[in-house]
């Protein structure tokens, strides 16, 4: 992988791996790659998606309740009711189909059918399915944001950040059919804004109050705490503290969570139903409300209500240690497992002096020479792989299902997470992994065929980054498919 | 780029290509000819398949890589020259029930070694590689009269699909049809990898190699060494070789079916390891053996109307290299099966073994020119015309007359 520095083509195409999603078939390269990535930044609207048939997350919310409420409705009526009217619960497409496993929970499928009932319930129903079809609606919308970026970093910063402040459509709890939403209503808007306003919107979305827990905590000392006997859930609070901004073993301690836990009851969401003013928005609940001042992190805060939350938030998001926490990871996800520490310094610093301007730090990151070390190092996660080879074939699938099941497979499943610290960042994670992305990709060039020329593909995707051993390789591979299987798998294409 | 289709990514591996017509000429004679070509892509060593037992020249190429009538694992005699890999018993009896024809020293017309120019050449019917993007057989389709729509029971079947070989892509109508069961991951394709790794990138090179280890100890497809990969093992490529044209014979033997198809099977580059009598090339010839038994099974009485033609780029050198394998070659068999074959026989116009005999010093000679035995099968099979197959279906092959006699 000896590549020269100095060479614009080879940061050209190092530029596409490491910070968008990869080379497309169809676009040039950029003659000033640093200039590009810059240029993204200032794009009107960078990172939004402006697609009005998607649900907001209290159309949502709603949508789910409505949907619930007429299968119960179905359920009561009995068995002896025709199909048609019963809301299906089964992927319409047909019998051969399979659905991706990531648009699977009991959350979305509350009964899986029999494969008879599967075709009596292909029959059109505006309510079947709602779970899996929104799902896939956002998924989709998300896979061609990526798949058709020119260069993909703001893209590649969404995905970072909504891993970083994840949610689980396995959470259940009406979780799955925000997941969407949740990504476009507070992660998106933010991208390029600043820390502490991502940090609230995130902090008071549906989503996030239901996935960890904060809709239902309630101050022992509240009226409805003491009205009902119930209590505190610390779950949100801890966890903004560990993962979402100081980071873990740093500067707080149990009492702190607990106070901030206390801080942030009455964070909870208006029921979705339609009647209600709002509904499925976020609320403060001042019935809910521990009353009275709390001490977190070595500062009083007085009870002013929803705004108590809100100073303790941007006390964080200004925090060094928040600095350094998400300069670590920013560096991290972008430059290498263990990345150079004067690199995490500049980002941390450019953190502190802007108030946590995620352009800046996206600009900083950019303009590092740190960044652009020519030898690839970082593995790519599964699905950031797998549209880089969409992207370099050429290939726009209207479906998307089979690349979210192949997602699964490779063990990064959207919007699922295993814990709310997200899919993991570095290298030993994923490359035990090896052995199925050949699978996918020997499927994936397979499926190609001999439509695309290997050595065209090699000369889009690496071109000066391609070793003298690859390409050999992929010259003497015995098909078409297995040059193009070989060339995703070879180590310039998974690396970054 | 093609639209997607539904399967996309995951599932789609089609294989099978069917024709949706019934040639007009040939069921005028009574007959209702079906045809089957098989495609092995990476070039099939045929002195290893279809050893030159009787030339004195022969054991000296391969040691004790060579295949004999005596020794350990003995060839399966053909004639007083030739004998069949012991791999397949199949073939072996089709042949001595006149229902399979050998064609040895055959090559296309390419004299490169580039595998994917060397398909191209094979399956599209033109000199040039990349020059057409259709295929001789989709064109032989092209100027037949039709007959009857043997399809239009089931027009909802009718697609294109996404991977439609060379050899069946073009104007002509056809059906795709994928296999239930994906291909097993390929040895040689995690072999390469492997090598790839080991070279560039330890970590990944580790990685995989752990996954094959475990794959060994669990014993995954009776593995020689542990560095057999996960799947692919030699009973899966069997299972996937007689699934797939097993399935090809049905759909070609149904009274409204269609009667042309085209199958392609991977793997066959051998550079290291060979294993002609006993190792890769003795289970995939295994598999492809076992793929012509299920023909002959699903094809039922629809297999003495069957002609089984399977075809390679090119061959491998005569010599082992040093890798206990073959390098790119020129000269390889063409393997003909079915009913409706005058078989029992292995036509060769045999060029010599001797260093001054092969070509270039290193390859068996081509003597035969492959697009004649495939014209000869066109013509007689289907009853493709005879200047059309010099135009149309291989251009500028008026010099190359096809082969007369093939069928009975």
């Amino acid at each position: 992988m000896a590549a020269d520095p100095q060479d614009p083509q080879t940061d050209a195409v190092l530029a596409l791996h490491r910070f968008g999603f990869g080379p497309r078939a169809d676009a040039k390269l950029a003659a000033d790659p640093r200039g590009a990535l810059l240029a993204e930044l200032e794009r009107p609207r960078a990172g939004s998606i402006d697609d009005p048939s998607l649900l907001t997350s209290a159309e949502a919310a709603q949508a789910l309740r409505d949907f619930r409420q007429v299968r119960k409705a179905a359920r009561l009526l009995g068995p002896d009711q025709p199909a048609e009217q019963k809301p299906a619960r089964n992927p319409a497409p047909g019998p051969d189909m399979q659905q991706a496993p990531g648009v699977q929970s009991p959350d979305m499928q509350p009964d899986m059918k029999s494969p008879a009932d599967a075709k009596s319930a292909a029959a059109p129903n505006p309510g079947a399915n709602l779970v899996p079809r929104v799902l896939l609606e956002e998924a989709k919308v998300r896979f061609d944001a990526a798949a058709t970026a020119d260069i993909g970093f703001v893209e590649r910063l969404v995905w970072f950040w909504s891993n970083h402040f994840c949610v689980s459509a396995s959470k259940g709890g009406g979780v799955a059919v925000l997941c969407g939403a949740y990504e476009r209503e507070a992660i998106r808007p933010q991208v390029l804004g600043h820390f502490a306003d991502m940090l609230f919107a995130v902090e008071t979305h549906p989503a996030m109050l239901l996935y960890l827990d904060n809709a239902r905590s309630i101050g022992p000392n509240s009226l409805a705490g003491r009205a009902r006997g119930k209590g505190l859930n610390e779950n949100l609070a801890r966890e903004i503290l560990e993962l979402h901004t100081l980071g873990v073993r740093t500067i707080y301690s149990q009492a702190d969570v607990t106070h901030f836990a206390d801080v942030i009851t009455g964070w909870t969401i208006v029921p979705p139903r339609a009647e209600l003013p709002r509904a499925g928005e976020f609320s403060f609940d001042a019935r809910r409300h521990e009353p009275g001042p709390q001490k977190v992190i070595d500062k009083v805060y007085p009870d002013t209500g929803v705004d108590q939350g809100r100073a303790v938030l941007a006390m964080l998001a200004r925090h060094p240690a928040t600095a350094k926490h998400v300069a670590t990871k920013l560096a991290r996800h972008f430059v290498a497992d263990d990345p150079p520490l004067t690199l995490v310094d500049k980002l941390a610093k450019c953190f502190l002096e802007t108030q946590g301007n995620l352009k800046e730090v996206a600009k900083t990151l950019v303009t590092a020479p740190e960044s652009w070390a020519p030898s690839p190092r970082k593995l790519k996660r599964p699905s950031d792989w797998m549209i880089s080879i969409l992207r370099a074939t050429g290939s726009t699938p209207l479906d998307i299902r089979p690349v979210l099941q192949a997602q699964n497979l490779l063990g990064e499943p959207l919007w699922r997470p295993p814990a709310p610290n997200g899919f993991a960042d570095k290298d030993e994670a994923w490359i035990d992994g090896m052995a199925q992305r050949l699978d996918i990709a020997t499927q994936a060039a397979r499926r190609l065929g001999d439509k695309v020329d290997p050595k065209t593909v090699l000369d889009t995707a690496l071109g000066p980054l391609a070793s003298a051993e690859t390409r050999q390789t992929i010259n003497r591979a015995e098909s078409r498919p297995q040059a193009l299987a070989l060339l995703f798998m070879a180590p310039e294409f998974q690396r970054r | 780029m093609h639209p997607a289709s539904r399967r996309e990514l995951l599932l789609a591996s089609a294989t099978l290509f069917a024709w949706a017509f019934a040639p007009k000429l040939a069921r005028a004679e009574g007959r209702d000819p079906r045809l089957l070509t098989i495609v092995l892509r990476g070039a099939l060593d045929g002195l290893a398949a279809v050893a030159p037992v009787g030339d004195p020249d022969w054991v000296a190429l391969r040691g004790d890589k060579a295949l004999t009538l005596n020794g350990a694992t003995p060839g399966l005699p053909l004639n007083a020259f030739f004998a069949l890999n012991p791999a397949m018993p199949n073939l072996h009896r089709l042949y001595r029930s006149g229902a399979a024809t050998i064609v040895h020293a055959v090559a296309t017309p390419y004299r490169e070694r580039s595998h994917f120019d060397g398909q191209d050449v094979l399956e599209s019917g033109v000199l040039r590689p990349g020059a057409s993007e259709t295929g001789w057989l989709n064109r032989a389709l092209t100027t037949l009269a039709p007959d009857i729509r043997v399809g239009s029971a089931r027009r909802d079947a009718f697609a294109v699909g996404p991977v439609t070989p060379l050899v069946a892509r073009g104007p002509a109508p056809v059906l795709s049809w994928t296999p239930p069961r994906l291909p097993p991951a390929n040895d040689d394709t995690m072999m390469r990898l492997l090598e790839l790794y080991r070279h560039t990138d330890p970590a990944l090179a580790r990685a995989l190699e752990q996954r094959m280890g475990l794959a060994a100890i669990a014993g995954v497809g009776g593995a020689k060494s542990d560095r057999r990969p996960q799947g692919g093992s030699a009973a899966q490529v069997r299972a996937y070789f007689a699934e797939s044209a097993g399935m090809a014979a049905k759909f070609l033997a149904q009274p409204d079916g269609p009667r042309v198809g085209a199958l392609a099977f991977d793997g066959w580059d051998t550079h290291q390891d060979e294993g002609a009598l006993n190792g890769r090339l003795a289970a995939l010839l295994g598999a492809l053996d076992g793929a012509l038994a299920a023909i002959e099974t699903n094809a039922g009485p629809a297999w003495r109307d069957t002609a089984v033609v399977v075809l390679t780029e090119f061959g491998r050198t005569a010599r082992i290299n040093g890798t206990e394998g073959t390098d790119h070659g020129t000269a390889t068999v063409a393997l003909l099966a079915g009913g409706a074959l005058k078989g029992g026989r292995v036509i060769a116009d045999w060029p010599g073994l001797k260093p001054q005999q092969l070509q270039d010093g290193r390859d068996l000679k081509p003597t035969t020119d492959l697009r004649a035995v495939v014209k000869g099968l066109l013509h007689e099979h289907l009853r493709v015309d005879e200047r059309a197959l010099a135009a149309t279906v291989f251009p500028d092959s008026g010099a190359v007359k096809p082969m007369s006699g093939l069928l009975a």
